[in-house]
């Protein structure tokens, strides 16, 4: 979705674990995670079974409100939104994130378990689940698990989570408008490729050679129809 | 026409070989049935179309599912599980079975690497005392070579080399910047590289398909018709010519044969009312895939043909044989911090490596060829993941979050070099598919059951298929990823069927006692039915199959036209 940032935008409130939703209408102003929401209905050449399937998808809640917020929070703490390009949340991850785990009976189970041991950490080290510790302690819980090279074997399953998460993320950003822009991708229209361009064969050093080249498409003459003479040569 | 009257032909599937029947019977004057499993496509139709799509189009974001394995935008309707299809293997197995089930089968989303066997592929025992040798030679199907490459268009170079015959190209296009360092490794290590073969026009051959636009996704088949897909390039103008009925979503169960033993027609159902319906012909051309024609002929068992139609030599099935195929992908420093421009090309390499060490002494039979990949591709699902795993490779730590993450994505963006090995297998008796008694699919058919083990030649050529692709990639600049598969996983090569290239299971020859057909696809069991799918291949040659399944396809039907002529059908 190329949408404006945050144009619909869905948002959760950060409540306690234990306390249900009722509780949590007293959270202070401001304790709100917003995103731009996905849309729900996609028209991409499917065919009807594949129709079938992706409405079942949508149909299913598997996340619990909860699990929903700290996959926001943590979509944010990867690919913040104080960006030019905006960040997760404009991009929509959480909807994407909820989409694919659902899609991907093997991602269910990692994530669940991942926010459960994420939970569990944070109440033994700061006294609250993720996502009501502050900023400051959970940036130091990411910053615990955020490097696959730290071999506390207490922290694996963390750290095995957040790489998930990482690459949850970003898939879903690139995936995006805002994703090609910052990129900066260029393809998927339709064009006339003739080669690198010769400022970047120069730094990279590189020449076509010339023998090579000289059986290349002439693109001046693409759309004259082809014909060859008996011996096998192109005469158009 | 009344459904009594009988056809000339019925094609039965509409992929590379009932594609090429289809049109080349037709453009003959034929009444053609062209009976095909699948439904109607046309990657045009905006309801069907998946080309030029955004990822975001798609809530999963182009992710592969079950229902579309090679991800949510590539063109094939089917895949390696078919609902209410199964198929099973023999204990020691690991069959896989790619179908397609849409018009134009598999050819909507295939490589389109169009390569012409050699005079070599044909007679291949005289060489190494392996296998069987063609009944017909290079210069048997040159012709048709020449005839397929004129209709439906395929660009390369003549480069006049033994065994990687020259042709009618196109021009073909410029390499990109990953396929000039492959060039310059290759030059490096002394293997030989030439610009690729493939059925995508780069120049207009006629008034009805377009030209390539160079989106790079031929596989999700092309809306300007500028690819070869059976549908698009041969299905659409045999219909227009009014001589074909289509009768789609309709699947063969077998042939139907007279009490003197020639074809009288098919049996299908409908799948969609599951009504039963005959067809009736005076010939019949099974295209089915290979296997799928050998399960077609296996299970049109009657009193003259008691082993199945086809099979009094018991050879159908036999001889089952697919590509080896293995992989290796490096990292290449020198394509860090890219300049980002649009690098889509074509759908696939642009440049590959043909084999060329026909004359070295080895210890494996027969040959590979390289298939080069890398580049800026569209990002979509996948993309990002392990954004930024080669700082290893430059002492920077892997992993950590925040905006620094958008530099180590853009920094990294394209600067993987990947090679893919596929090769000849030597064919063998042991290797077969057959029916299941056990088990029918949803249709009442009886399903296939596969049995292939792969021998030494293929394990000791992976091993070679490894060692190459290392020293190329690093030729390349290169840093290799991943590790270096040794005996425990027989060296990275492919399961059985992985590859996708299907043939051998009806395979010709001129003795009825050890092949199924004979030089014109013909059965030696009933001179009205026909074969023109890989299933005719005796050996299968280090290029992919579908050029030679074509040319094939139109050297049967020219034959049939004569032999109806002449009035021997
Ligand atoms: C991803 C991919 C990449 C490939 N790349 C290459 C490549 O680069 N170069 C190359 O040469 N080859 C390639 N191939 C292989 C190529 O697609 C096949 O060789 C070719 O399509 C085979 O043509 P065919 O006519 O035998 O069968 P198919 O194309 O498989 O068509 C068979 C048709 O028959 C129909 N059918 C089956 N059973 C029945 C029945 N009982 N009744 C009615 N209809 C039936 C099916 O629905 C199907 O439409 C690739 C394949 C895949 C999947
Ligand atoms: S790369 Fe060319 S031929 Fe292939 S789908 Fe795109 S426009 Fe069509």
């Amino acid at each position: 979705m190329d949408t404006k940032r945050r144009e619909t935008l869905k948002s959760l409130l950060l409540a306690p674990l234990a306390a249900g939703a009722a509780a949590s209408a007293g959270c202070a102003a401001g304790r709100q995670v917003n995103w731009t929401e996905l849309p729900r209905e996609y028209s991409y050449g499917r065919t009807e079974a594949e129709r079938q399937r992706d409405r079942e998808l949508f149909a299913e809640s598997w996340f619990s409100e909860h699990e929903l917020v700290t996959i926001a929070v943590l979509c944010d703490i990867i690919l913040p939104s104080d960006h030019p390009n905006g960040g997760a949340l404009d991009a929509g991850l959480p909807d994407f994130v909820e989409f694919i785990v659902k899609d991907r009976e093997t991602l269910k189970l990692p994530v669940r378990g991942g926010i459960a041991w994420l939970d569990s950490y944070a109440i033994a080290e700061f006294g609250a689940d993720f996502v009501n510790i502050d900023e400051a302690q959970r940036l130091a819980i990411c910053d615990c698990i955020a490097w696959p090279d730290v071999e506390d074997p207490v922290l694996q399953p963390g750290i095995r989570f957040f790489s998930l998460m990482r690459d949850l993320t970003l898939t879903g950003y690139y995936t995006t408008g805002q994703g090609f822009r910052d990129l900066g991708y260029q393809g998927n229209v339709a064009n006339v490729w003739d080669g690198v361009p010769a400022e970047v064969l120069a730094r990279h050093g590189l020449q076509y050679e010339p023998e090579w080249l000289a059986k290349c498409v002439d693109q001046s003459r693409r759309d004259i129809i082809a014909s060859w003479d008996d011996d096998m040569n192109l005469t158009s | 026409m009344s459904a009594n009257e009988p056809y000339d032909a019925i094609v039965v599937g509409s992929g590379a070989g009932g594609g090429i029947a289809t049109w080349r019977l037709a453009q003959a004057g034929l009444r053609v049935a062209l009976v095909e499993a699948g439904p109607w496509y046309d990657p045009a139709d905006d309801s069907q179309r998946t080309q030029f799509r955004y990822p975001w189009e798609s809530p999963r974001r182009g992710a592969s599912t079950r229902l579309r394995p090679f991800g949510d935008f590539n063109a094939c309707i089917g895949g390696w599980e078919l609902d209410g299809e199964p198929f099973t293997t023999a204990e020691g197995t690991d069959f896989m079975w790619w179908r397609a089930r849409m018009l134009g089968g598999r050819t909507n989303h295939w490589g389109r690497i169009s390569l012409r066997f050699g005079p070599l592929d044909f007679r291949r025992r005289d060489i190494d005392g392996l296998g069987d040798n063609w009944p017909i030679g290079y210069e048997d199907v040159k012709p048709y070579y020449d005839k397929v490459d004129k209709l439906v268009g395929v660009f390369g170079t003549n480069e006049g080399l033994p065994n990687d015959p020259d042709g009618f190209f196109l021009p073909p296009p410029k390499p990109r910047l990953h396929e000039l360092y492959y060039i310059r490794g290759a030059r490096r290590a002394g293997v030989p590289v030439y610009p690729a073969r493939k059925s995508i026009l780069t120049k207009r051959i006629n008034n009805d398909r377009g030209v390539c636009v160079y989106c790079r996704q031929c596989d999700r088949a092309c809306s300007l018709h500028a690819d070869f897909s059976s549908s698009t390039v041969l299905i659409y103008p045999a219909v227009a010519s009014g001589r074909v009925d289509v009768y789609t979503n309709t699947m063969v169960r077998k042939v139907d044969t007279g009490p003197d033993g020639s074809a009288t027609g098919v049996s299908c159902i409908d799948r969609g009312s599951r009504q039963e319906l005959r067809i009736s012909g005076r010939s019949v051309v099974l295209a089915a895939s290979a296997c799928s024609s050998a399960r077609i002929l296996l299970n049109s068992i009657s009193a003259t043909h008691s082993a199945g139609l086809g099979n009094s030599s018991g050879h159908v099935g036999r001889y089952l044989h697919d590509s080896t195929g293995a992989s290796r992908a490096a990292f290449l420093p020198e394509l860090m911090d890219r300049d980002i421009y649009n690098e889509d090309g074509v759908g696939g390499m642009h440049v590959y490596t043909p084999w060329w060490l026909e004359d070295a002494n080895l210890d494996f039979a027969r040959g590979y060829h390289l298939e080069i990949g890398g580049g800026m591709g569209m990002p979509s699902y996948g993309f990002g993941f392990a954004a930024n795993q080669y700082k290893e490779f430059l002492g920077e730590r892997v992993g950590g979050y925040g905006n620094g993450l958008r530099d180590d994505v853009r920094r990294f963006y394209g600067s993987r070099l990947s090679i893919a090995c596929r090769g000849e297998s030597v064919p063998q008796y042991g290797n077969y598919c057959e029916l299941d008694p056990d088990v029918v699919d949803e249709w009442g058919i009886p399903v296939l059951r596969f049995d292939y083990r792969w021998t030494e030649q293929e394990i000791n050529q992976a091993r070679h298929m490894q060692d190459t692709m290392e020293e190329l990639l690093e030729a390349s600049g290169g840093i290799l990823l991943g590790g270096k598969p040794g005996p425990e996983r027989q060296y990275g090569l492919t399961q059985p069927g992985e590859i996708i290239h299907e043939v051998g299971t009806t395979r010709m020859g001129d003795d009825p006692a050890t092949s199924v057909t004979n030089r014109f696809g013909q059965l030696h069991d009933a001179g009205n039915v026909f074969v023109a799918d890989a299933g005719t291949f005796v050996s299968q040659a280090d290029k992919n199959p579908t050029w030679t399944i074509m040319a094939l396809a139109w050297r049967s039907s020219d034959y049939i036209i004569d032999q109806m002529r002449q009035r021997n059908l």
